[in-house]
């Protein structure tokens, strides 16, 4: 497969996979700032979203002030912000052109329906209840562009540089999440159980889509330590750190089993698995979850980086 | 106002036996249903994403083509002609090219003008004395056919450097299978549908000999932002080669090879779909960036096939158009089967002297330019219109031609809620191997949709249709 296509499906993927998270992150801010303020707090949440979705710099150099409207526009529908929603599923749609004949057709239409759609927003629905649709609409997309990924292609190295591009993204977003939030999840934090996190929290497992999962999963109410637990180290959970490098050395080593070759991505992709793996909530507690987190990060993007080394250049 | 042949109708009016079907068809049906059938139609092509880009306009980057749904039917023994004068013709010019790059006994026995091949801007002096893997030159070519009376077939045009235009010719046959199922019972029509096995067959037949066994066949695209990107990307999809663009190939010790997951792998032939002059930076326009470095060297020493060759313009030129009835006859020493559209060349005193003075019945064309771009159609022009192009022609006669204003043939066409007729054109394709001539029984049919109209570019507002040749 030319390095290029590869290098394009990965990114297609991360673009789609990061579309929905950012649709999240605003349906989610958009619920949080509908309460009352009684039960949220005072903190600007809108703040909260910009830092979440990792483009507080890009954001303070256009604006003065992280309200709705602003962040509404700059994480959605900004021409200037390169990871908008619309840059995500434009920017999708230019690389899966590129690579047509190594998606499915199938694959193609979604994002190709869907970035006609988006042209029918034009530059952002003006009410709340157009905007809700959109961002529905955005989830769709990345539903139904999974799905027919999972149910039309072949499973050969194009269908793991998909796979790869996807978990890569996904694990960095869930950190994120837990980069900006990392405060509220601390055991030894003074408001445990107070009704001002409990809003918080529940948002966090809403834009992972957990929320639901969290209570199957641990049959009580919402405690900071156990939506840490769950979002890092369950493997059960879609979204959590571990279940993403459970699946990013399945992915790698599919590729190496294809090509009769192991190499950085293997072995980066392993590390990080069985580090998350020996890991322990009231261990990671002692040392910093927020120096996990960071560490954690960085450890993601080099292995982004090793595949690029390995297979897209 | 002349009267033109209607591929319906003929010239008297009386429905020709090959449209018998149709014309049933057309009365049971109804308006609105025929209409419902354009949107679908219209709805499958932008979903699949036919789609082309046109250059120049900002907001409307990828348009779709106007599709016609009432299909355009060539008779068996009609197809039979065209395709023996078809092949003869690229036989021809094959030769031609070879000789042109080669010994020049055309140009030494006078046929053609010494200044109108050396003084071209696609001569490739690069190509001079280089010998191509199999000595084939055009591989594809797209011929552009008009019709003007019941026997009278003019090729307008040859296009023999990077036709375009054929996945319009097999989309439009798959979405019409879809849409009307029962016509097609009606009739027997040949299917395009082989087109790619037969390209594909074209290609690996012309691999150099130092090719391994299975030879690497890719398709060089100039990417996304190309006109014609769509037709890259389903080409190679069909002929399942891989798509490939100049910075996904490399040239090493005279190999090209293409970037993979795996490491180089080498690339022994490549159809391409980028021009000569972005081809390769060291030996064309240094700042193409779409070309691949080292391109060129890595030809001369035979290691790669480019389809269709370098420097295949000098055979296209509108320039070199009227020459090729002499052409035929040079090379094969047959009178040619099809026919060029009589010509004048401004170039040659007496005939420029005509072209000024009958300039209101003329089409007047630039010998460089393509796309319907450039142009005068005589009748058409009013007075101002005219005399600018009169000073045009005096200031510089080499650069145009001249041609009647020709009658195309019009075919019946859905337009607003009716079947009225429209001016047609036709473009087979005709490809060429070590082993054989091929050409798929059917072509893409443009349409010019504005009454009257001649010009049939996509560029400018043209349409297609569905091109059924009979089977019996």
């Amino acid at each position: 497969m030319l390095s290029r296509t590869a290098d394009n499906l990965y990114w297609v993927a991360r673009y789609v996979e990061r579309a929905d998270y950012l649709a999240r992150i605003l349906e989610v801010t958009m619920r949080l700032t509908a309460l009352p303020l009684a039960y949220v707090g005072s903190t600007n949440e809108w703040d909260s979203a910009v830092a979440t979705a990792g483009c507080g710099n890009g954001f303070f150099s256009h604006y003065s002030e992280a309200n709705e409207d602003t962040v509404r526009e700059f994480l959605a529908f900004s021409a200037a912000n390169t990871s908008s929603i619309r840059n995500c599923i434009e920017l999708a749609r230019t690389n899966a052109r590129a690579v047509r004949t190594a998606l499915t057709s199938e694959m193609w239409e979604v994002i190709n329906d869907s970035w006609l759609t988006l042209k029918k927003f034009g530059k952002g629905p003006t009410s709340r209840e157009e905007f809700m649709r959109f961002l529905r609409f955005v989830q769709e997309t990345s539903l139904r562009f999974d799905g027919s990924a999972y149910r039309t292609m072949l499973r050969t190295d194009a269908y793991w540089f998909f796979r790869l591009g996807l978990n890569i993204e996904r694990a960095d977003n869930t950190a994120r999440i837990l980069d900006t939030k990392y405060h509220l999840l601390l055991p030894e934090d003074t408001h445990i159980g107070g009704p001002l996190d409990y809003y918080q929290w529940a948002a966090i497992l809403r834009s992972v889509s957990a929320l639901t999962s969290y209570h199957w999963v641990y049959r009580e109410s919402l405690k900071p330590w156990l939506i840490a637990d769950l979002l890092i180290l369950n493997p059960k959970m879609p979204r959590s750190l571990a279940s993403c490098y459970d699946n990013l050395v399945i992915d790698c080593d599919a590729l190496a089993e294809a090509y009769g070759r192991q190499g950085t991505s293997q072995r980066k992709a392993r590390g990080i698995r069985t580090r998350l793996a020996n890991s322990r909530m009231t261990e990671i507690f002692q040392n910093g979850l927020h120096e996990f987190i960071t560490e954690f990060i960085s450890n993601n993007n080099e292995l982004g980086s090793a595949i690029s080394r390995q297979y897209l250049m | 106002m002349t009267v033109c042949f209607d591929e319906m109708k003929g010239e008297d009016g009386n429905l020709r036996a090959t449209y018998e079907g149709l014309d049933a068809w057309l009365r049971d049906l109804s308006p609105d249903v025929l209409d419902q059938r354009c949107q679908e139609a219209e709805f499958l092509f932008r979903r699949i994403g036919i789609t082309f880009n046109v250059y120049g306009e900002a907001d409307a980057t990828e348009r779709l083509i106007p599709f016609d749904v009432i299909p355009r039917i060539i008779a068996a023994d009609e197809w039979k002609r065209l395709e023996r004068g078809l092949t003869q013709r690229v036989k021809a010019i094959n030769l031609y090219l070879k000789d042109i790059y080669g010994r020049r006994e055309i140009l030494r026995k006078g046929l053609i003008p010494e200044d109108l091949v050396f003084q071209n801007q696609v001569f490739r002096p690069e190509m001079n004395g280089q010998k191509v893997p199999h000595d084939i030159y055009i591989h594809i070519a797209g011929i552009d056919i008009v019709r003007v009376a019941a026997d009278t077939f003019y090729v307008l045009e040859d296009n023999v450097r990077t036709p375009s235009g054929v996945s319009y010719m097999l989309e439009n046959r798959e979405i019409m299978m879809r849409l009307f199922p029962d016509l097609f019972s009606r009739y027997r029509v040949a299917p395009v549908e082989n087109y790619p096995d037969e390209l594909l067959a074209t290609l690996r037949s012309v691999a150099p000999d130092t090719a391994a066994a299975e030879p690497n066949v890719v398709l060089l695209s100039p990417g996304i932002y190309n006109s014609a990107y769509f037709e890259h990307s389903f080409l190679a999809d069909k002929l399942g080669i891989e798509l490939v663009e100049g910075r996904d190939l490399m040239v090493k010790g005279g190999v090209v090879s293409m970037r993979t997951t795996e490491g180089p792998k080498r690339v022994d032939v490549i159809y391409r779909r980028v021009d000569d002059d972005f081809l390769d930076p060291l030996s064309f326009r240094p700042d193409s960036t779409l070309g691949v470095p080292g391109l060129m060297s890595a030809y001369h020493a035979g290691n790669v096939t480019l389809a269709n060759a370098v420097g295949t313009g000098i055979a296209d030129d509108k320039a070199i158009y009227s020459y090729m009835p002499e052409i035929v006859k040079f090379y094969l020493g047959e009178e040619p089967i099809l026919q060029n559209v009589p010509t004048w060349r401004c170039r040659e005193p007496d005939h420029l002297a005509y072209v000024l003075e009958h300039l209101p019945e003329l089409v007047v064309k630039e010998v460089h330019g393509s796309g319907g771009y450039g142009m005068l159609i005589g009748p058409m022009a009013d007075k101002g219109k005219l005399a600018a192009f009169r000073t045009r022609i005096e200031a510089d006669p080499k650069n145009y031609i001249a041609q009647p204003t020709l009658a195309l043939s019009t075919c019946p066409t859905w337009v607003d809620r009716g079947v009225a007729p429209r001016h047609i054109d036709l473009r087979p394709f005709v490809l060429t191997g070590s082993d054989t001539v091929r050409i798929v029984p059917g072509g893409l049919t443009r349409v010019a949709l504005q009454r009257g109209s001649l010009v049939v570019n996509s560029s400018q507002g043209g349409g297609t249709k569905d091109t059924w040749v009979l089977d019996v």
